[in-house]
């Protein structure tokens, strides 16, 4: 087991961590969790999709957001399910049109923070044509994108960011298809802010999505997680811990990529965490709130 | 306001305007563009919002999305259009979502014909979406009704919390009559009110009605909206003793104001034997043919149905218990026929159809009426 994951008899050590009798009250991040009915959530034990829910919900909190003024949109898939746990304005959808939904909300409450969380099945494969639309709009909404390369809903089927070789059910022999590149895809797509990490570095992730959601344009965080239950499984990867303690070992900071050579670069498997895209262009909402000032101005 | 000559897809964008909607999404699509174009150009001068997405599924979602954020919203479309908004049709009638969905039917199935008319879609309107769910569609025959069946689209969808299709043709779409509209400043749409505090607010409770009142995003009353089965928060359920109340609700509100949405016309003669049932651009012919029958000397009665589901089965009931024949007029092959066969009888009923995107003349039904 690794050292820096406590040890179930190791908690109750810890005092501190034990909740106590009017712990949901006394902790203003968790005021933004429902209060009845939804827990436990339906993920498996280990998953990496509440680290990015909480990871969320201390954005939203850092931004100082009322729950009112926030919106969460999601499709169809685990991911998916996040919306119902948090009190906010909550838009669980069909499956691959979170940003579609959004769209039509954020056009009519341009004031609200619309927030699409899909996985990557959800935003790339059903959605893919949403989420390249929403981008290119450039409209001001923020899509988080959980990408654990598998539906795991479903059973373990290969998505459009399965490596190549990954093992799922629908790809008994070993995945053929080259996986998306989610960040690349948003950036030549014309979203405004582009960012990715992982559930290990929950800080980073923290960072990214409140300057994602700050951002007034179109903004994707990517937060790269993993599925212990089926592609862990099917590839032989291990326990949640052993996948997660992969994701330290196997990412590097975009600062410490830029120092290496040339060469190492191309010799790099690792993925690169880091903020990728971070411009201003003119917000679609903003835009139309323009059109409409120039027409109703007179002008033909 | 003056006598205009004006297509039945402008009225239906003027409509929408008068309707107080402030909200279309749509893909082109013909024979339902005009309806896109006028909105795209008068929505911003009422400092409404126009956008043109990137399919009709991402369309049909946008609606209801904007409805959520408190904008009244529609959208326009053909039949291949209406193929791919069936699942978020029924996301709308299952979160009880209120928007508009015009479909302006063409030849199908598939590409079909794209500029000629038909009436083939009257099944996929009710039927289109997976599962059992509550839906209206109203179908206008004439250029000025396509104006206020679009106004009274608008008003269904608020006042039931449902989708309602506009289920008009290529006839009516492209066809210019001259039309006075009315003082939109009178034209008085429903309006949700609600009375209890946010933390009492259930969006999916039962009321008398059946309709609880819907409160947009962002105005404290925050709750969870999903495509999933649910209980009175929206909150998904698998419990029975949430579902079954929640399926009664939904799929027995229309049921409670059927005499409010029920729309039709009636044309009794005494002693008439015959009837003559029709709706859309297939009821002009079939009034025609009823003129000269009655010219002729016939006794013949005719039933115009402008709400199409939920089918006015009370009404198209007596028609048939006092009528030995009933003639079914409609541009596909039966589907609405099914439906007056189911409820008066197969023996009785005579069907009238083309599917080829010929219009029925009014001699096919002459002569159905003498054969």
């Amino acid at each position: 087991m690794d050292d820096h994951i406590l040890e179930a008899h190791e908690l109750e050590k810890h005092e501190a961590l034990i909740p106590q009798a009017d712990w949901f009250n006394r902790s203003e991040t968790l005021q933004k969790l429902r209060k009845n009915k939804k827990f436990p959530t339906i993920w498996c034990s280990g998953c990496g999709i509440g680290v990015v829910m909480g990871a969320l919900i201390r954005a939203i909190d850092h931004l100082g957001l009322s729950n009112d003024e926030v919106a969460l949109v999601s499709g169809i898939g685990c991911t998916a399910r996040m919306p119902v746990y948090m009190d906010f304005n909550t838009l669980h959808t069909t499956h691959g049109r979170a940003l579609a939904f959004a769209t039509g909300l954020k056009i009519a409450r341009p004031d609200m923070k619309v927030i699409a969380i899909m996985g990557d099945g959800d935003a790339l494969a059903i959605g893919g044509n949403h989420f390249i639309h929403a981008a290119r709009r450039n409209l001001g909404i923020t899509a988080l994108v959980v990408n654990n390369a598998i539906y795991g809903m479903t059973g373990g089927q290969y998505s459009p960011t399965t490596p190549i070789g990954g093992r799922a059910t629908t790809a008994p022999y070993g995945n053929i298809e080259p996986p998306f590149p989610i960040c690349e895809l948003a950036i030549a797509a014309g979203a405004s802010y582009v960012a990715r990490s992982t559930v290990y570095h929950a800080l980073e992730l923290d960072k990214f999505l409140a300057e994602a959601i700050a951002k007034d344009g179109f903004s994707v965080v990517e937060a790269v997680s993993y599925c212990h239950t089926t592609y862990g499984r099917f590839n032989r990867l291990g326990t949640a811990a052993d996948m997660m303690r992969a994701l330290k070992d196997n990412t590097i900071a975009q600062s410490a990529y830029e120092r290496l050579t040339p060469e190492e670069k191309a010799a790099n498997t690792k993925i690169v965490r880091g903020k990728f895209l971070d411009v201003e262009r003119p917000q679609y909402t903003v835009a139309y709130d323009n059109l409409i000032t120039r027409v109703q101005g007179g002008e033909k | 306001m003056t006598v205009q000559l004006m297509q039945g897809n402008e009225a239906i964008g003027w409509g929408a305007i008068a309707a107080g909607c402030r909200f279309y999404a749509g893909y082109p699509i013909t024979p339902s563009t005009e309806v896109a174009e006028i909105l795209a150009r008068e929505l911003p001068k009422v400092g409404g919002k126009f956008i043109q997405m990137e399919d009709e599924i991402a369309s049909m979602a946008a609606i209801i999305g904007a409805r959520l954020g408190g904008l009244k919203s529609m959208t326009a479309t053909s039949g291949p259009g209406f193929s791919l908004m069936q699942e978020n049709i029924g996301y709308a009638a299952i979160a009880e979502i209120p928007c508009v969905v015009v479909d302006v039917q063409r030849l199908g199935p598939s590409t079909g014909q794209p500029t000629a008319p038909s009436q083939g879609d009257v099944m996929q309107a009710r039927w289109g979406t997976h599962g059992d769910h509550p839906i209206i569609a109203l179908a206008p025959v004439s250029v000025r009704q396509a104006f206020d069946l679009t106004v009274v689209a608008f008003d269904m969808s608020e006042r039931y919390r449902t989708p309602v299709i506009l289920l008009t043709d290529e006839v009516i779409g492209h066809m210019r009559e001259p039309v006075e509209l009315p003082d939109f400043s009178k034209i008085q749409i429903f309006e949700h009110k609600v009375t209890e505090p946010p933390e009492e607010y259930k969006a999916f409770r039962n009321t008398p009605d059946g309709v609880p009142p819907l409160v947009p995003f962002g105005q404290g009353y925050r709750y969870h909206v999903t495509g999933l089965l649910h209980d009175e928060l929206g909150f998904p359920t698998q419990r029975i003793d949430e579902i079954d109340p929640w399926l009664e609700r939904v799929n027995t509100k229309l049921d409670k104001h059927i005499d409010q949405i029920t729309l039709l016309a009636e044309d009794a003669q005494d002693g008439a034997r015959v009837g003559l049932l029709s709706y859309g651009c297939t009821a002009r012919a079939a009034r025609h043919a009823l003129k000269v029958a009655r010219a002729r000397g016939l006794k013949v009665d005719m039933l115009t149905l402008y709400t199409i589901w939920p089918f006015p089965e009370k009404q198209v009931e007596a028609f048939g218990e006092r009528l030995d024949k009933i003639i079914v007029a409609e541009m596909n092959l039966g589907q609405l026929a099914y439906e007056v066969e189911r409820v008066v009888g197969r023996k009785k009923v005579v069907r009238v159809t083309r599917a080829n995107g010929e219009m029925v003349t009014p001699q096919m039904i002459l002569d159905a009426m003498e054969g």
